[in-house]
């Protein structure tokens, strides 16, 4: 006879309310892990989805998703003459914020080098990839965005062609994809009156210039806007990327770029890793002070629990005692318990969770291995949640039922 | 059965093969200085196999304090108690495992059903059974005939909480003979039940002694039922005397 189920039987609506709210404790432990895991995997995700071997970046700098980087145009063309380098590509990132249809509307813009790259990559769960070089862009899902639907972004435009699934950066907003050229031009959009103003700086500086004095034709170049003037423009790639050939060795082709001393490079673990550390590792700290929080604090309400059970029963426990039950079975009647509202608790936090985390606004992954380890420290606090309780049964004596 | 008076302090052999139950000398004091009170003194009884023995007296006579000693429950300052030919209790000291030794030899009745009350009735015949290595199956059928046999087999699978306080005090006395015990102690078996119940309890008990060989000792006030003992002590400031001699012994 298992004496654990038939006293939860007689006191079967408190254990599981018990049981229920343990469950929504551990739920939220799950949770905290599955929020670390989902921002790793943000903050790394769009790196390997690029798959790029190598990102060259402003120098001392550590790359688009950790800091602004800004490096010229022209160093794709130096990357391509790189011994060893298959192809390069610009990379031109940026988070914008915009309202659209009465609410904010936050995403990360990432330009595709037109025409290799048209978005073919992208996990589409709708639509397609770019067809034109103009005003075209491709979103994710988590923005809302629906196929053929316009925004104004800038001063153009922009058609919605294709929904893609699980594109976020690495703060976790909802990425969109559009060309190179768009995205800068998104990037670097003036207010008119602000390039009025500008250039009208620029022509009054000009006029008391001598270069401009001999040189007239200078002053034409006077009207366009910064980014687009030569000599003056301010670098508009966030980073190179470069694919190695096959045969190519990494090491070496780094250590060639470096050697310019005007970029940093870096592999792709090494943007990794990057992140990690620097936006990643402080949350993963915070998070897993309150999952030792929560643990700690489900394992007091656990033992409370136990305890009180233990105490509600602690005459029909003396009684046992008294008719010649061994400790044994006293002791495994409290602990079967305790690993059972543990136990039960994990199943209520594993169901909830499974059914509530795909709401929640950023992604929780729930790893297997996160499971296991909860899964083994729910067993050990079972297991110490019950001890109050031993030690509360063992103390009993059975002369106590017949003195009460 | 006899009364001694002395007081021995070294274990000695039983003074009788057939013995179901020997104590000799048996003090229990409580607290100690101006505080010590005397509960039990010089109580020396023996109960032969089959006996059924009563024990009366007043409230705080020692007489709970007397069965709870032989029921290794509650241990006596000084004194040995024999059980079944085996020293079990020398002073305060346990000679076995009494746990062990309860669960196999010994059956309780007392005066309030103490049954456990998240298992039904039958479950609280069973676990008894179960406890002393009888399988699951086994114990319940056979707790089902103890409760038939005492009238309350058709709330075998009621809670405890809803059968009446006779009901229970049968269950309890279901349970107390689940492993033929040879030692049956009950403390006012019969409180809670009407005489026809009463007597059919103590029946039970007279059947039990004879059938097994137990020795039943009953601390009791129901003098509706004292024909049905063997041998009558009273007991009086922790003191035992005998007030009927066994007769048929």
């Amino acid at each position: 006879m298992n004496l654990a189920f038939k006293d939860i039987r007689k006191n079967l609506g408190r254990f599981a309310m018990t049981t229920i709210g343990i469950g929504m404790l551990l739920m939220i432990v799950m949770g905290m892990a599955g929020i670390y895991r989902g921002l790793l995997e943000d903050a790394t995700f769009l790196i390997h989805k690029i798959g790029a071997d190598l990102w060259v970046v402003q120098q001392d700098t550590r790359g688009p998703f950790a800091e602004l980087s800004r490096v010229p145009n022209s160093l794709v063309y130096r990357a391509q003459t790189v011994p060893g380098v298959a192809s390069a590509r610009e990379f031109v990132f940026h988070t914008i914020q915009r309202e659209h249809r009465g609410a904010l509307l936050r995403m990360s813009i990432l330009g595709l080098s037109w025409p290799e790259d048209k978005g073919e990559w992208l996990p589409f769960v709708a639509g397609r990839p770019l067809r034109e070089n103009h005003f075209e862009l491709i979103v994710d899902k988590s923005l809302g965005l629906e196929l053929g639907e316009t925004l104004r972004l800038g001063k153009d435009q922009y058609t919605v062609v294709g929904i893609t699934a699980g594109m976020v950066s690495t703060g976790g907003d909802g990425m969109a994809f559009t060309t190179l050229l768009d995205s800068q031009a998104i990037q670097f959009d003036s207010p008119a009156e602000a390039i009025r103003l500008e250039r009208a700086a620029r022509d009054n500086r000009g006029q008391g210039s001598e270069v401009f004095l001999q040189q007239p034709q200078l002053t034409q170049q006077l009207a366009l806007p910064a980014s687009q003037l030569p000599a003056i423009a301010t670098p508009s790639l966030s980073a190179v990327l470069v694919t190695l050939k096959p045969e190519a060795d990494l090491d070496h082709v780094q250590s060639l770029i470096e050697s310019w001393q005007d970029v940093s490079v870096y592999t792709t673990a090494g943007q990794e890793d990057l992140l990690v550390q620097g936006i990643v590792d402080k949350a993963r700290k915070q998070l897993f002070m309150f999952r030792v929080l929560l643990t700690i604090i489900a394992a007091i309400i656990m033992a409370l629990i136990i305890y009180t059970l233990t105490l509600d029963k602690i005459y029909a426990i003396a009684l046992l005692k008294l008719i010649g039950a061994p400790n044994r079975v006293i002791l495994g009647m409290i602990l079967q318990q305790s690993l059972l509202l543990g136990g039960l608790g994990y199943l209520v936090a594993y169901t909830a969770g499974t059914q509530l985390f795909p709401n929640f606004p950023r992604r929780v992954i729930l790893t297997n291995e996160d499971l296991l380890q909860l899964a083994i420290v729910v067993f050990f606090i079972s297991v110490l949640s019950s001890l109050m309780g031993i030690w509360k049964a063992l103390k009993v004596e059975p002369n106590d039922v017949l003195m009460s | 059965m006899k009364i001694t008076a002395t007081q021995r302090t070294a274990p000695t052999q039983p003074s009788s093969s057939t013995l179901a139950i020997e104590t000799r000398g048996l003090r229990k004091v409580y607290g100690e200085g101006n505080t010590e009170v005397i509960a039990m003194q010089d109580a020396s009884v023996s109960v032969r196999q089959g006996e059924v023995v009563a024990l009366l007296g007043p409230s705080g006579s020692g007489k709970s304090t007397f069965l709870t000693a032989i029921g290794l429950i509650n241990p006596p300052t000084s004194g040995q108690i024999w059980i079944g030919g085996e020293l079990v209790m020398d002073g305060p000291r346990a000679q076995t495992d009494v746990r062990s030794f309860r669960r196999k030899h010994i059956g309780f009745v007392f005066q309030k059903s103490n049954l456990i009350d998240f298992l039904n009735a039958r479950e609280n015949v069973q676990i008894a059974m179960e406890l002393n290595g009888i399988s699951h199956r086994a114990a319940g059928i056979r707790a089902q005939e103890l409760l038939d046999s005492l009238g309350v087999g058709d709330r075998a699978n009621y809670e405890v909480s809803m059968l009446s306080g006779g009901q229970q005090q049968r269950v309890a006395v279901a349970r107390a003979l689940a492993n033929h015990p040879s030692v049956l102690l009950a403390d006012e078996p019969t409180a809670a039940l009407d005489s026809f119940r009463g007597r059919q309890v103590m029946e039970l008990f007279r059947d039990v002694a004879r059938q097994h060989g137990a020795g039943v000792i009953v601390v009791t006030h129901d003098h509706r039922t004292l024909d049905a003992f063997d041998t009558i002590y009273e007991m009086e400031d922790g003191i035992i005397r005998v007030s009927k001699q066994p007769t048929n012994f």
